[in-house]
């Protein structure tokens, strides 16, 4: 039987495993993230490669000191070098003699056919109706966790005892992770509610914040140096552009989920400041950042690995945008080289400006 | 005499200021940091008290620069703030209605752009810090002369030589090569002066709107050279503010002077912390793969702050808060 492993993005590997062990499969999750991880994929990648390339390549390697040998991966047909990493990712892995059987997942909205019949193969003697109901429980999960999320910006800058969110939060999510059928959603929903609810919290001002950018940077503490976690001590409430359950309903379900925030309202927003695709997640980049300004964030924050070219052109177009719309902008760029002083150092700085302009103190 | 200490821990040099509570600097001290930021502390601490009257109170302490939070620790600080915030502090209270201001330092240049006293943008340099004090002072040394003489040789420049600044060991390469052609020294440093201009406008400054009044602070700003290719490069006058090389420390004892208006007490823990025995030590934390350099002060034996751990395992142990940033 084949152990199938998978990349880490953020909390991603927590709607996965639930939708591959339900199925029958056998999960290899690798080691979370790591300086490790990193000092391992940097070493093999090209050096310009982007840092979810490097990441990716020092999970499956960690992966394979587990008993792995298959990988789950996702495709794409976009221009973002994303849509050849697995590929790449897999001939490395050969030069340097890993024997890994390689799965690709097409985006549907091009390759439906080849999407079943790669689904078929890790799912094996599984009905397509338990498939369906794997991939529901897997979504469930995703919900789950970004509505834990999106509690822990809430919580964080208003929380009275500093860390008392992020233990909430550690316990709520193995509340999430522990579950095995769907039957025990709502059990599962009651006790994550009780437990985020504990977290004593006073009403003070606070600075809200828009993180956009590209995805994996965006989804993974590890790769953004828990940005999300520094602006909440800042006294900083945090959104993101993108969360996994929004991904998976855009670009897996095609939409199906009603009610769901989508790409498609940041795209229509992006004009006339960025009128085209431009890769990537680059257009919702600015859109979202437009959408922020609308609703009165006080700032946006950029973020991007190294070298990726749809946010260089995000990027590009912010400063007009920024003037325009009068809300402050920055951008952080990512690698494996990055410093955590000089993040610090801009992080307070940014916060500071934002807290001068509102007139308030956080 | 009473007053507030702002202190500038910088990767190059250390600076302390003492300012009354009119505003005005009375003393300030520049010291070179040399990779001992405590020794340095202690040294412009104790040259401070022995230029200030006896009688004298420190009614707050602020801290700032890259050693800002070790500085915190070991004066005891009320207030501690990041190197930009204090330098916009520091120059729109110095230099009323400034809109820019460039800031090059030992390892690290900025710019902050700043409208109706407000900070609205700023950027700093990013994965590399050619044209910053450092390089400066490494070619000076490699030219046999004085750092203090570099910008008036510049100025002496008629012809300055087109020298190629993106990155700074080329740069060198560059220089030579231009010595070997035999051109003239000044024609070097002012043609080097341009290249570094050039380098921070379009990678520090790109897209950013420079109206005047333009401040240059920042221990490069003592270089005439560099203040002229500015001027040269914008078409704008550049001020050189009095104190343009510890205005960090003056925003720090500014925001320290903010903080404390509203009454209370200051942590400083008074001038004879310059003979207390402090030691920084560290270690490497094996307790998950991301091997953090946790970094632990002790005074007197005694662990006082910990801090460079992801998960707060360490610095949380002691209830410091500001190392959680």
């Amino acid at each position: 039987m084949m152990k199938v492993t998978f990349p880490h993005m953020g909390h991603m590997w927590i709607c996965l495993a639930a939708m591959l062990e339900y199925l029958g499969v056998e999960v290899v999750v690798p080691p979370p993230s790591s300086k490790r991880t990193l000092t391992l994929g940097a070493r093999h990648a090209p050096e310009f490669a982007c840092l979810p390339f490097k990441l990716n390549l020092g999970n499956f390697m960690e992966a394979a000191e587990q008993g792995a040998d298959t990988i789950l991966m996702a495709g794409g047909c976009g221009p973002c070098r994303f849509g050849y990493y697995a590929q790449v990712e897999h001939a490395i892995l050969e030069d340097l003699g890993y024997n890994y059987r390689l799965v690709v997942l097409e985006p549907p909205r091009k390759h439906v056919g080849e999407l079943l019949s790669k689904i078929k193969y890790i799912t094996g003697h599984s009905s397509w109706w338990e498939v369906v109901r794997g991939i529901r429980f897997g979504y469930q999960k995703a919900r789950m966790v970004d509505e834990l999320e999106r509690q822990a910006h809430f919580l964080r800058p208003r929380e009275i005892h500093r860390g008392s969110t992020d233990r909430a939060f550690k316990r709520a999510l193995q509340e999430i992770i522990a579950m095995k059928h769907p039957r025990d959603l709502p059990e599962a929903r009651e006790r994550v509610r009780k437990i985020m609810d504990a977290v004593a919290i006073k009403p003070r001002p606070v600075l809200r914040v828009g993180i956009v950018g590209e995805i994996f940077t965006l989804l993974e503490p590890f790769a953004n140096h828990d940005l999300e976690r520094r602006l909440g001590y800042l006294g900083v409430e945090t959104d993101r552009s993108i969360y996994l359950s929004e991904w998976i309903n855009d670009h897996l379900f095609l939409g199906l989920v009603r009610g769901l925030r989508s790409r498609r309202e940041a795209c229509q927003a992006a004009p006339p400041y960025l009128n085209h695709f431009v890769g990537g997640h680059g257009q919702e980049t600015v859109g979202s950042a437009v959408i922020y300004a609308r609703q009165g964030y006080d700032g946006v924050i950029q973020l991007l690995p190294f070298t990726c070219m749809p946010e260089i052109v995000a990027h590009s177009v912010l400063p007009g945008l920024s003037n325009k719309l009068g809300i402050p902008t920055l951008t952080i760029t990512v690698d494996e080289q990055s410093g955590e002083a000089g993040l610090v150092t801009r992080l307070e700085a940014f916060v500071d400006l934002l807290a001068r302009k509102k007139g308030v103190v956080v | 005499m009473k007053g507030y200490l702002g202190i500038d821990v910088g990767s190059v040099s250390t600076n302390l200021v003492f300012m009354d509570e009119n505003g005005k600097i009375r003393e300030a001290i520049y010291l070179r940091t040399r990779g001992q930021p405590i020794c340095a502390l202690q040294e412009g601490l104790r040259q401070l008290a022995g230029r200030l009257p006896a009688n004298t109170a420190v009614r707050g302490v602020g801290t700032t620069g890259s050693g800002r939070f070790l500085a915190g620790i070991i004066a005891g600080a009320d207030v501690v703030k990041n190197e930009i915030t204090s330098h916009a502090v520091a120059a729109s209270t110095l230099v009323p209605g400034v809109q820019t201001i460039l800031e090059i330092g030992g390892q690290d240049s900025k710019i902050i752009i700043l409208r109706n006293g407000v900070v609205t943008d700023f950027a700093m340099n990013t994965v590399c810090a050619a044209g910053t004090g450092s390089f400066l002072d490494q070619q000076a040394a490699r030219l046999n002369i004085p750092i203090e003489e570099f910008g008036n040789l510049a100025l002496e420049s008629t012809v300055p030589v087109r020298i190629a600044g993106r990155c700074a060991v080329f740069a060198e390469s560059d220089m030579i090569h231009k010595q070997q052609m035999g051109y003239s020294l000044p024609d070097i440093l002012a043609g080097l002066c341009e290249a570094l201009v050039r380098n921070y406008l379009n990678n520090v400054g790109k897209g950013k709107e420079i109206l005047p009044p333009v401040v240059f602070q920042g221990g490069v700003a003592a270089n005439a050279g560099m203040r002229r290719a500015f001027e040269q490069a914008l078409g704008l006058e550049v001020h050189v503010p009095p104190h343009y090389n510890v205005m960090g420390a003056v925003g720090a004892a500014i925001l320290a002077r903010e903080k404390m208006a509203g009454g209370g007490t200051s942590r400083f823990r008074g001038f004879g912390v310059a003979e207390t025995r402090f030691k920084a030590g560290g270690f490497v934390c094996e307790n998950c793969p991301n091997l953090c350099e946790v970094v632990e002060i002790t005074r007197e034996g005694e662990v006082i702050a910990r801090w460079g751990d992801r998960c707060g395992r360490w610095s949380g142990s002691l209830g410091y808060q500001e190392s959680a940033v």
